[in-house]
């Protein structure tokens, strides 16, 4: 594909001369409602489905945990909100607006659902033999690679420098069917490498704890350094004000983000750690520690 | 049983096990964590002497300050869970863990200053003043912060030692 790239970064610039002060234009256009109803006509649906199949599976197995329901329900509309409705037509105008709708759709929106456990839903809702061949699929070569860490995190960082450092940012807002292709990757890569370092639904590859904690640390840094990146070299088309404060908010929201995966990371190993005690050098009381495990048996993920 | 009846247990208190080198290195991470913490939200945010990118950093310093800032923002965390969970289990050493705090606070100071600002020019404490004063008081408290750690660590593993030469006659 040859990209008339100059003639495409005049025209951005020209664009974006007249979308003058983009984030006043994006607080102008956030006061219609209706606005919003583009991306409900996205989320609903798939909040419905999740809804319908934990109340529907909740008969024949455990209540489905409410909790998990909020999550995807909350993923669900922030991812949508990335991608249609007034946020995502600012996007179009301003990096800044661009970059909120990626810390949504690439990020927060991820970690909510794969919080919310889909995968395992799903698994409860299918006929059997369907049930099987995904859990065939999910052990497969293939699921092993994409979901290991190190896949997982070059395709979700190495997409965005992929994205912002070259020409292919500016190239998203000319053709309808890339923007659409960007926003579905960023999405899937998020999804993977979250649940990649911080599997919830069933992981038959999952790697050692330690590793993936090296693997986060790499990722969040990747991160970090394409926020400082950008302030330095603003992408094809963007003003450099602009620019700055999309990549400010790419870096200071990226680890707002970073930090709620890193506490509930390390959460999961003091509560792993805790069922450890019983083995050495404790002077809790047996009651106590009896009961701490089972409790934490109790809570266990797939309930 | 209590910890008296497990030699491992009583060994462990006395930080010449595990727990010693856990307390340790919970210390450490959380004095990294914390003085990044304290050099973003003093210098950056509320001083606004360091500059977000001062758009002279070379590649290499961009890295490693974006690898030194992601490592310390997950060190924080992390350390504060390994506080949690040796409280939990009774065992952790309160002077190593001061140590280890004081070493890692000192040893991010130092790094910083030197490493950051001196090799790799990344930003300068602050813009427009003469930086001499300034690069000297930052080292050298981070020198004093990094000297005062490993004396305590040093000191702590001695009485340790010295408290297991008292209660049994191994070593």
């Amino acid at each position: 594909m040859v990209l008339p790239v100059n003639s495409l970064r005049i025209e951005s610039y020209v664009r974006l001369a007249h979308a003058h002060g983009s984030m006043e234009n994006v607080q102008g256009s956030f006061g219609g409602i209706a606005e919003w109803t583009a991306p409900l006509l996205l989320a609903v649906p798939l909040m419905a489905a999740y809804l319908l199949a934990a109340a529907l599976t909740g008969r024949r197995y455990r209540r489905w945990p409410p909790l998990r329901s909020s999550l995807w329900c909350m993923g669900v509309l922030l991812s949508s909100a990335a991608v249609l409705g007034p946020l995502a037509a600012a996007a179009h105008g301003s990096f800044t607006a661009h970059m909120l709708g990626h810390l949504l759709l690439g990020m927060l929106g991820p970690l909510l659902i794969v919080l919310s456990a889909p995968v395992t839903l799903l698994l409860r809702s299918l006929p059997r033999e369907s049930a099987r061949l995904l859990t065939g699929l999910l052990r497969s070569r293939l699921a092993a690679w994409l979901s290991h860490p190190v896949t997982a995190a070059l395709l979700n960082v190495g997409g965005l420098w992929l994205l912002y450092a070259t020409d292919l940012y500016a190239a998203m807002h000319h053709f309808a069917a890339l923007n659409a292709l960007v926003h579905v990757h960023v999405f899937a890569a998020g999804w993977l490498f979250t649940a990649s370092v911080f599997p919830v639904d069933p992981a038959p590859h999952r790697t050692g704890m330690r590793f993936r904690a090296a693997v986060m640390i790499a990722a969040f840094a990747a991160h970090g350094i394409l926020g400082k990146f950008l302030y330095a070299n603003p992408p094809a088309g963007t003003l450099p004000e602009d620019a700055r404060s999309g990549a400010q908010l790419m870096y200071y929201g990226g680890d707002a983000v970073d930090l709620l995966l890193i506490i509930l990371f390390c959460r999961r190993w003091y509560r792993s750690a805790g069922r450890e005690i019983p083995a050495s050098g404790s002077d809790l009381p047996k009651k106590e520690r009896t009961a701490s495990v089972r409790k934490s048996a109790k809570r266990g993920i797939h309930s | 049983m209590n910890e008296h009846s497990n030699p491992a247990a009583a060994e462990d208190r006395r930080g010449s096990g595990k727990s010693g080198s856990r307390s340790l290195w919970s210390g450490v991470l959380f004095g990294i964590g914390c003085m990044a913490f304290v050099d973003e939200v003093v210098f950056h945010q509320l001083l606004h002497w360091h500059h977000f990118y001062d758009l002279s950093t070379s590649g290499a310093g961009l890295v490693s300050d974006g690898l030194l800032h992601a490592f310390s923002w997950f060190a924080s965390v992390a350390s504060l869970f390994m506080l949690a969970d040796l409280r939990r289990k009774r065992s952790l050493l309160v002077p190593r863990w001061i140590g280890g705090l004081l070493t890692g606070a000192g040893f991010f100071q130092l790094y910083d200053g030197i490493v950051h600002h001196k090799l790799m020019q990344i930003h300068q404490i602050r813009y427009g003043v003469d930086l001499t004063a300034y690069d000297w008081s930052w080292n050298i408290a981070g020198a004093v912060l990094l000297l005062a750690g490993i004396v305590l660590t040093i000191r702590s593993g001695r009485e340790q030692s010295r408290l297991k030469g008292d209660g049994s006659s191994r070593e």
